[in-house]
């Protein structure tokens, strides 16, 4: 279903209510997500981006009936990743010769998925396409965001930047706007979409947000490629990408950990009470790694300023949930953040510091050698972690 | 000095720039830069860059 935007611009996406997960499985989509792409309807007709594949037979003759495929002038493919590049090859079957606009490393990447050779127009910053009507469209490329191919459109007149990815979030929902959604979710979904992925390219990000607004474009509107349209105010989101891309951190602190016999849940547990002991103030989150969603956990990571990392030691070593996670904390580059590491062993107890050498290789301080504990923790054992929550807490 | 382009996403190491925000004074040649030095753009190493040809 074709709905209007502003103007003469649509949006024609789809709205995918089951999605789970994204990314295969490494990213969870509890409220679902959409794919966003768009028509503008001047003298020329553009399409902007498409949909994820599964998708691809119900959005071609969507738009087909909606708005004739034969009628469309030119395409626009902001980022080749199959959730917006997924319905090409079913669409240029149907309109081989259509130019499609991309950047030198999108040619790259959709021929590299779809080992087809289409009239690729490839475009640089500040390239312009007149669309008639006195509209242009300007092409800003956003390499690494979060692709090598990515790259973002802008609309003349209309005031609309076609973002792709950046400042999108997993979010099904009927509505188009920012402002139809609830405000919690909307923000939960976006702070998680940074953390996940686009944190590792934070230092990049700040460079772009500074090139963008040199260029000084009057933004009215950003469309997105995933979950809702920024029309309120949308400068709101520029600005939390701002802080975000800062080496973010609220007053939190997260202790994460996974155990056998609970024994390293004991101590996790008396750690929360030595930080509570040490600070009132500070929000304190515990999880159990192998209980919890992991890029729910990373969002909490994103918004702490110390994570503290507990694992039994088992095989001369710690629980492979934990080894995964770290080298996921390692992937997203966070900066800035503090980390300490403890665990229960019975002998040979070599997790803590595994742990603890592991996590600073990802880039966290170290805050103290971490914290061991024999067997299951008895009174003394509850009081040392205590002591090492106190310790965490004002370090 | 020769420039250097990276084949996994486009950035071009440009000797009069270096890349300060990685600790590399302007004026670096690619081959005097650190071994373990990466790509700023997307992490890549040295090996996965190319002479510009101009």
């Amino acid at each position: 279903m074709k709905r209007r935007i502003k103007n003469n611009v649509y949006w024609v996406g789809k709205v995918d209510w089951e999605l789970q997960h994204f990314h295969g499985f490494e990213y969870s989509t509890h409220k679902g997500s959409t794919y966003n792409a768009y028509i503008i309807d001047e003298e020329k007709k553009v399409l902007i981006d498409t949909v994820w594949s599964p998708f691809a037979e119900e959005f071609v003759e969507n738009l087909d009936q909606e708005v004739g495929l034969s009628s469309i002038d030119y395409i626009v493919i902001n980022h080749g990743e199959v959730d917006h590049s997924g319905a090409l090859p079913l669409l240029m079957k149907h309109i081989p010769d259509t130019p499609i606009y991309c950047s030198a490393n999108a040619v790259k990447s959709l021929r590299g998925q779809y080992h087809q050779d289409w009239n690729f127009q490839v475009v640089k910053t500040g390239d312009r396409v007149s669309l008639g009507n006195g509209k242009e469209l300007i092409f800003v490329e956003m390499p690494m965001l979060h692709w090598p191919d990515s790259m973002a459109a802008y609309l003349t007149q209309d005031n609309i930047l076609f973002s792709n990815d950046a400042f999108g979030q997993h979010l099904a929902t009927d509505h188009l706007f920012n402002d139809q959604v609830d405000q919690c979710d909307l923000f939960n979904e976006a702070i998680k979409y940074y953390a996940n992925i686009l944190n590792p390219f934070s230092p990049m990000l700040k460079k772009k947000l500074e090139e963008i607004a040199a260029l000084n474009l009057p933004i009215e509107m950003i469309a997105t490629s995933h979950g809702v349209i920024w029309r309120d105010n949308p400068r709101q989101i520029v600005e939390k990408y701002a802080q975000w891309a800062d080496n973010y951190q609220e007053n939190q602190i997260t202790i994460i950990y996974d155990t056998m016999w609970n024994g390293t849940k004991q101590l996790a547990e008396k750690i929360a009470a030595g930080i509570r002991e040490a600070d009132q103030e500070v929000v304190i989150k515990v999880y159990h790694l192998a209980k919890s969603d992991e890029a729910d956990l990373i969002t909490e990571v994103f918004k702490s300023k110390t994570v503290v990392l507990g694992s039994p030691t088992i095989y001369n070593s710690m629980l492979h949930s934990m080894a995964g996670f770290i080298q996921l904390l390692k992937q997203l580059r966070f900066k800035g953040k503090k980390a300490a590491a403890f665990g229960c062993y019975g002998w040979s107890g070599e997790a803590v510091k595994q742990m603890t050498e592991l996590v600073e290789k990802a880039g966290f301080t170290i805050i103290s050698e971490g914290l061991r504990s024999q067997w299951n923790p008895d009174e003394g054992a509850e009081q040392a972690a205590v002591g090492f929550g106190k310790n965490i807490a004002t370090s | 000095m020769d420039k250097y382009e990276c084949t996994a996403c486009g950035y071009i190491y440009d000797p009069e720039l270096g890349d300060p925000d990685n600790g590399v004074e302007p004026g670096t040649s690619f081959a005097d830069l650190p071994d373990d030095w990466l790509c700023p753009l997307c992490g890549v190493g040295k090996e996965d860059f190319e002479l510009v040809e101009e």
